[in-house]
């Protein structure tokens, strides 16, 4: 289930609430990536818009955002993504990261992978660009092993099913037409927007991941800035 | 004053979006239901026609039937539009999966920027739309029909109707859109259990669909949208029920181990020279369905579970063929396992049919067994031993000629084909199958019109088995639920219940038969002094070999 709590506004900004939403799954290990890019996917089907094309007068036009069906082969289910294949790339890694991570660590098998929307604030020199969550998707991972191949099957179907829960469920957070950044001007699309891809344009985000140990304590915190805002800078 | 009226343009680029967004909705819908993956592509270019910003192509056809079902109206409080997914079997037994709901209510959001926020809105319900569709069950259907059914879409203007979805049917919401003048809606109810399906789907009518999604046949059915109640026509051929189809209903859901004789079995009701039975085959679809469907969508794979036919009739002397796959035409064939299942193929001849059906076994109806006839002439023997080309009694061959046949949907059914689906229980395809017979393809055996009037006469065949064209003797067929312990049916087409029932039978070992074993045999044995002789002479040799291997 999604529980919605809000984070502390930064003291430097006006009150912004980031609201948090987390889901958990069980999954097999073979099951982790595909479990992990049909919720991220979908997350990002709703919060990436066409390029946009500023034209005189502050207006813009938006270009289109294609999709396509994507079929698990680990798990009874099947997805819809945006068709872009930079952000599937993107996304790629860093569920293999976290798969890798969380196959080395010799935990039990439980992390979470957190996928966070987040504005630009520019700030004068020599105080840095503030990086302002607006949206926090949590997705707890908990890897189970299995015995048998009737006990594979069987959680094929159930993962499938969960799946399609989840999916309800993120629909659901998206239809409440909360906070959203305002539309930006041209000046500012780049503090909201991520315009590095070429054919659609994600709402600014960050990936990043955890591993639990038994303990419930991280253990390793590993950041991944996927978006190269320093480069930007 | 402020002027809380929307703005003649407003109102304008309101209804406009409200009826693209409605004609996108069904394309999304519908196209969710082909059966096959969707993909478009990203451009970042704008393109003049792409509604929402999205890339939904546009199915001629659909647009067309949206259009005419809108006929020029918007959805509005008490006006929905509705998308009705319905799934239609090629023995033309249709049942509404999905009913997709396009609502307005009446709550309105004066405050909110039309061509704006309200555009974005509807770009992002589409977006969470196309991701609904992916979880509801239909999609799995959809994305398997083909062969034995197939997927129909149908469009209605006016109040939704939820009644065709059977009981404990779920909601799920896609997703709403404040506009100021009114909240548009999209959500979606479901029929989850195939089970439950009423008696009141057996909707025998053509299809009231405008459209058939299904690649296969590609003329659309005349459209012809008013809604029709589905009724079950209980009262044309229903009679007495008879008390023993509870009874065997109940033996056929038990699961039997894999050893002999006692493995019941639960026979069908009676053959062809019966007077007709519609009465039995229409009692019998409900609690078909019940084991059909309620495997069905919780595994998408069908997985082998016979269909629970039994009747016991009081009437009926013994037990009857079970989808025996005989051929009313051809008396002599013996319709068995298609090369699929790894089975030869029954040789037609009549021959073979008429020895079959002698040594066939008439169990009883309380009998017990279907064991490899015992007959003891060694015609019998050889018999037996060709009892993998499925002849006659035994358990294997009994088994092995129940299966589904693939065939187009809507393709004439021959009568010599023998399904669950022509035992006429609605969606009876969808009871798990086994082996697909290359035999009954229309396309090698041009099928037979039927000539019987009754319904389980025609899919019994029955003529046929008993090998006379007479048919007074007839038998047995036995229908046994199988599963082996600890074998799931599901995951391979060649499971472990297959592999055994193929080659539960294995014709006999010829050193064993008692001409040829004989003859053998005394050789052997007079062969044995020698042999002794011979590995005598060499016993140091032996030993040494031994302490090589120590």
């Amino acid at each position: 289930p999604c529980r919605t709590r809000c984070c502390a506004p930064s003291a430097l900004t006006p009150a912004m609430n980031c609201r948090a939403e987390v889901l958990e799954v069980s999954v097999e290990g073979r099951q982790v990536e595909e479990a992990m890019l049909a919720v991220l996917h979908t997350v990002l089907l709703h919060r990436s818009t066409g390029k946009f094309h500023y034209k005189k007068e502050g207006t813009y036009s938006i270009g289109t955002v294609g999709t396509q069906d994507v079929d698990c082969d680990f798990i009874d289910f099947a997805y819809v993504r945006v068709s872009s294949e930079e952000l599937d790339r993107a996304l790629r890694k860093a569920v293999g990261e976290f798969k890798d991570a969380l196959r080395n660590s010799g935990s039990d098998g439980m992390g979470q992978i957190s996928l966070e929307f987040y504005q630009k604030k520019k700030s004068r020199w020599p105080f840095s660009d503030e990086c302002i969550p607006w949206e926090l998707w949590t997705i707890k991972v908990n890897v189970v092993n299995l015995a048998n191949e009737q006990e594979r099957q069987i959680c094929r179907e159930k993962v499938g099913e969960k799946l399609c829960e989840k999916i309800i469920n993120i629909v659901e957070v998206m239809n409440r037409h909360e906070y959203l950044p305002k539309m930006p001007t041209q000046s500012e699309v780049d503090n909201v927007f991520d315009t590095s891809l070429k054919d659609v344009q994600p709402y600014l985000y960050k990936i990043s991941y955890q591993i639990t140990d038994s303990l419930g304590t991280s253990v390793t915190t590993t950041m991944r800035r996927l978006i190269k805002d320093t480069l930007a800078l | 004053a402020m002027d809380t009226d929307l703005s003649s343009q407003d109102r304008k680029d309101l209804d406009k979006f409200i009826k693209f967004f409605a004609l996108k909705t069904v394309q999304v819908i519908v196209q969710a239901r082909l059966g096959e993956k969707i993909c478009t592509r990203s451009s970042s270019s704008p393109t003049g026609s792409d509604w929402f910003n999205l890339a939904i192509k546009d199915i001629p056809e659909v647009t067309h039937e949206a259009k005419k079902a809108l006929a020029g109206q918007l959805p509005a409080v008490g006006r929905s539009m509705c998308v009705e997914i319905s799934l239609k079997t090629s023995e033309g037994d249709s049942m509404e999966l999905e009913i997709w709901c396009l609502e307005m209510n009446e709550k309105c959001d004066k405050e909110i920027k039309v061509s704006y926020t309200v555009y974005n809105r509807l770009s992002l319900l589409l977006k969470s739309l196309l991701a609904i569709t992916r979880v509801t069950p239909a999609y799995r259907l959809s994305r398997k029909q083909g062969h034995e059914y197939v997927i129909l879409y149908r469009i209605y203007f006016g109040e939704v109707q939820l009644s065709g979805l059977g009981e404990g049917f779920q909601t799920v919401r896609v997703g709403t859109v404040g506009t100021p003048v009114g909240t548009i809606t999209l959500s979606c109810a479901y029929r989850i259990n195939l089970a439950f399906m009423s008696t009141r789907q057996f909707e025998r009518t053509p299809p009231i669909m405008g459209i058939i999604i299904d690649h296969f046949v590609d003329r659309p059915y005349p459209s012809s949208s008013p809604m029709h109640p589905c009724n079950y026509r209980a009262g044309e051929d229903t009679g007495a029920v008879y008390p023993s189809v509870e009874d065997s209903q109940e033996v056929c859901t038990t699961s039997f181990s894999t050893s002999p004789p006692s493995q019941c079995v639960f026979t069908v009701t009676k053959a062809h020279f019966q007077t007709p039975l519609p009465v039995v085959t229409d009692t019998l679809k409900v609690p078909v369905m019940g084991l059909a469907f309620s495997h069905q969508l919780s595994s998408s794979r069908l997985s082998y579970q016979p269909a629970a036919l039994g009747v016991g009739s009081a009437d009926m002397g013994y037990p009857v063929l079970f989808a025996g796959g005989l051929n009313a035409a051809h008396p002599h064939q013996l319709i068995g396992p298609g090369k699929e299942g790894g089975v030869p193929p029954i040789p037609s001849q009549p021959a073979h049919g008429t020895q079959a059906d002698q040594e066939r076994m008439c169990t009883p109806l309380d009998g017990v067994h279907y064991s490899a006839a015992t007959p003891s002439s060694s015609e019998d023997t050889e018999t037996v031993s060709n009892s993998s080309e499925g002849k006659c009694g035994s358990p294997h061959d009994l088994l092995e000629t129940i299966f589904i046949r693939k065939v187009g949907a809507f393709v004439n059914k021959p009568i010599n084909q023998v399904t669950m689906a022509n035992l006429d229980i609605p969606f009876a395809m969808f009871a798990p199958k086994n082996v697909e017979l290359e035999d009954n393809d229309p396309m090698v055996n041009p099928p037979d019109s039927p000539e019987t009037e009754s319904p389980l006469q025609g899919s019994l065949h029955s003529e046929g088995s008993s090998g006379s064209s007479t048919g007074n003797t007839h038998d047995d067929f036995v229908m046994i639920d199988f599963k082996p312990a600890f074998s799931k049916d599901d995951i391979l087409p060649m499971d472990l219940g297959t592999f055994y029932r193929e080659f539960q039978n294995p014709p006999q070992l010829s050193s064993l038969s008692i001409d040829i074993g004989a003859q053998s045999m005394a050789e052997d044995l007079d062969s044995l002094p020698e042999k002794l002789a011979v590995h005598e002479k060499n016993v140091k040799e032996f030993d040494a070999f031994v302490e090589t291997l120590q």
